[in-house]
């Protein structure tokens, strides 16, 4: 039986429109002011029209920068802000897969510790330990580096988990007919376990390259020089200033663009998983 | 081409559960064996063993004349069939059935050759290029089947192929895994729960209980003598009647009949060696019946009855009972049909009649 009744789908519609633009508005608002001059948009009337202004704002901002001297162009910090991304979600997938696989399908002393050690990691996200971390990097040498921005991120033990889940779903039946085919560990891990794991892959990147690309703290921590900085702590350093105004419509754009590539990944990356969900069958 | 011999075979799991209590028993080159028991009788887990992929706690398995105990599945020369067929889903047919071959480096062009035989026998050829989520269940059945002839391996073993299917399809399949089987004389052990299936498909059928063997002979062997009251009541459908029968208490049961018992003991007769008489009694068993319950097939009656003795008598104490205590199954040919309630007089010639000892564990007619 199907439902019809005009009143309650207008509601039910209505209040989804209104929660859209309560989310969308701000969104709007800033792809809006970042198309427009200085002057209009610290006016305090913002127009919620589009400006003229479009292309010499994001002209200035990816290329030239603020008219501040020590300012760097926005298209470094997207530079710096993907290669960390990136960095962060392929080495999580790469370190999480093998420790999920060494955890599911070996038989070593200690295993259940070894798990549970991964797991403890858990509670202990970079803010937590930020002293210890920061003093290690700095050992290092890896101030001012991109392993320096990468290296501590990787360690977490969510995707270890997602795989140790998914790789229990595994039928045993398929390690064991890998076995009596010939394959030994790696071949099994590589023929079998690999391809049926596209989709969680696909997942974990999705989420770990937003969660590295919205990094704000560690970021601004070890970064020391301005070519280092990423686009999430460059934003906030444009909005910092002491003696003049700041330059909001170079902000905006600059947070548009911000947005604009983990947008891009959640899309390309939407269609990959969403298809493993309705194909995949182990 | 081989044959395998299990020697005083065990499996003791680490919490000190035996699984296998020591069995013992050879298949010839060639020939097909089914094991078969009720579930948790321990023959999944001994073709498991011969497989490889449980370890053998004491014992040996010897395939073709070389103890495996310690050797990998890959290097023992088998291929197995899955319950679950365990197919790649993310792989073609057609690669699911070549991986074993590359990954033991057979050259390409024999390969492409080998698999396209195996299609080709299996009726599986046009669908080489599809991924099995693409493919029934019984073509999916075939495509394991053809993972494993592909090899050509010294020994076939089968974990219950068939019990995923639906039933039309499952006596199809039987048929051809016996054909396939006969066509290839490669050895086969293959795992059922089905009495059904183990007496069409076996040379030798091995039937198992408790992790120790019960019986091992010819299907018709075993079905014309079981050796224990298990066999009895596991091989044939529907199960072998079960009466306990006293030196003392032998005049009303058996009616004419004399049969020197040591004491205590249990006598079989199955359903369809039960004929429907008149009042006159020839050399045999002679029971007389309340008629409880009919079941109509088509081809044949099944009649379940109380005997009319039955008051008083020791309730029946064959293991595993499948039958309530005093209830008796008479097969009769479809066309008759005792009203419910009437009473009938069923009788068994003697020489249709088996004789237990009364823990059920021997036969004491030979």
């Amino acid at each position: 039986m199907v439902e019809h009744r005009p009143l309650r789908d207008f509601l039910a519609y209505a209040i989804l429109i209104f929660g859209v633009f309560i989310v969308a508005f701000p969104v709007y608002l800033a792809v809006i002011a970042s198309t427009h001059d200085a002057a209009t948009v610290v006016t305090g009337n913002m127009p919620l029209s589009p400006g003229t202004h479009t292309l010499e704002n994001y002209y200035r901002a990816i290329f030239v920068g603020g008219s501040r001297a020590s300012r760097e162009p926005v298209g470094h910090m997207l530079m710096n802000s993907f290669i960390s991304a990136t960095g962060i979600a392929v080495g999580k997938i790469i370190i999480s897969i093998l420790s999920a696989f060494a955890v599911v399908y070996f038989r070593f002393p200690f295993r259940k510790t070894a798990f549970w050690i991964i797991f403890i990691t858990l509670m202990l996200p970079v803010e937590v330990r930020i002293y210890p971390t920061y003093k290690v990097v700095a050992d290092l040498h890896l101030l001012d580096t991109y392993a320096g921005l990468i290296l501590p991120l990787i360690a977490s033990a969510t995707g270890t988990l997602l795989f140790r889940q998914f790789f229990m779903t595994v039928p045993e039946e398929l390690l064991e007919a890998s076995k009596i085919d010939g394959a030994g560990p790696f071949r099994f891990f590589k023929d079998t376990l690999l391809p049926l794991s596209v989709t969680t892959i696909a997942a974990l990147f999705v989420i770990q390259f937003i969660y590295g690309w919205n990094q704000y703290l560690w970021p601004l921590l070890i970064t020391t020089q301005d070519s280092m900085q990423t686009i999430v702590t460059g934003i906030k350093k444009m909005l910092t200033t002491t003696d003049e105004l700041a330059e909001w419509q170079l902000a905006m754009a600059t947070a548009v663009l911000a947005m604009l590539p983990p947008v891009a990944v959640v899309i390309l990356m939407q269609r990959l998983f969403v298809r493993g969900l309705v194909e995949t069958e182990k | 081409m081989a044959n395998v011999v299990l020697r005083d075979v065990r499996k003791t799991y680490a919490g000190g559960v035996e699984a296998i209590k020591g069995i013992d028993f050879e298949v010839g080159d060639g020939q097909f064996c089914v094991l078969v028991g009720p579930s948790g009788c321990g023959k999944s887990t001994l073709l498991r063993m011969v497989a490889g992929l449980e370890t053998i706690t004491s014992g040996t398995i010897d395939i073709g004349g070389r103890v495996v105990n310690e050797i990998e599945p890959a290097d023992r020369d088998i291929a197995m069939v899955f319950q679950n067929y365990a197919l790649y889903p993310h792989m073609s047919v057609y690669n699911n059935m070549a991986y074993g071959l590359r990954n033991r480096g057979v050259p390409k062009p024999e390969i492409d050759a080998r698999v396209r035989e195996a299609a080709q026998i299996l009726e599986i050829a046009p669908m080489l290029e599809r991924k099995p989520r693409q493919l029934s269940g019984g073509q999916r059945q075939r495509v394991a089947m053809g993972r494993a002839i592909v090899r050509q391996p010294k020994v076939f073993l089968f974990d219950e192929p068939l019990s995923n299917l639906d039933a039309k399809l499952r006596i199809a399949m039987r048929v051809e895994i016996r054909k396939l089987q006969r066509r290839l004389k490669t050895t086969s052990i293959y795992v059922t729960h089905d009495q059904l299936e183990a007496m069409t498909l076996a040379d030798i059928l091995v039937v198992m209980n408790g992790g120790v063997v019960e019986q091992i002979g010819k299907p018709l062997d075993i079905y014309s003598k079981p050796a224990t009251t298990f066999v009895a009541s596991f091989i044939g459908a529907p199960p072998m009647n079960l009466l306990p029968v006293n030196s003392n208490g032998l005049g009303p049961l058996l009616g004419d009949l004399r049969i020197d018992v040591p004491g205590d003991a249990i006598l079989g007769v199955r359903p369809e060696d039960f004929a429907l008489t008149g009042p006159s009694t020839p050399a045999g068993l002679a029971l007389e019946l309340t008629v409880d319950a009919i079941e109509r097939v088509g081809a044949e009656t099944f009649v379940y009855g109380k005997r009319a003795q039955a008051e008083g008598t020791p309730a029946v104490s064959a293991k595993p009972g499948e039958l309530p205590p005093g209830e008796i199954i008479v097969r009769l040919p479809g066309d008759t049909a005792p009203a419910i309630g009437e009473r009938i007089r069923v009788t068994a010639a003697r020489d249709k009649l088996h004789l237990f000892a009364a823990d059920g564990r021997s036969r004491l007619d030979g």
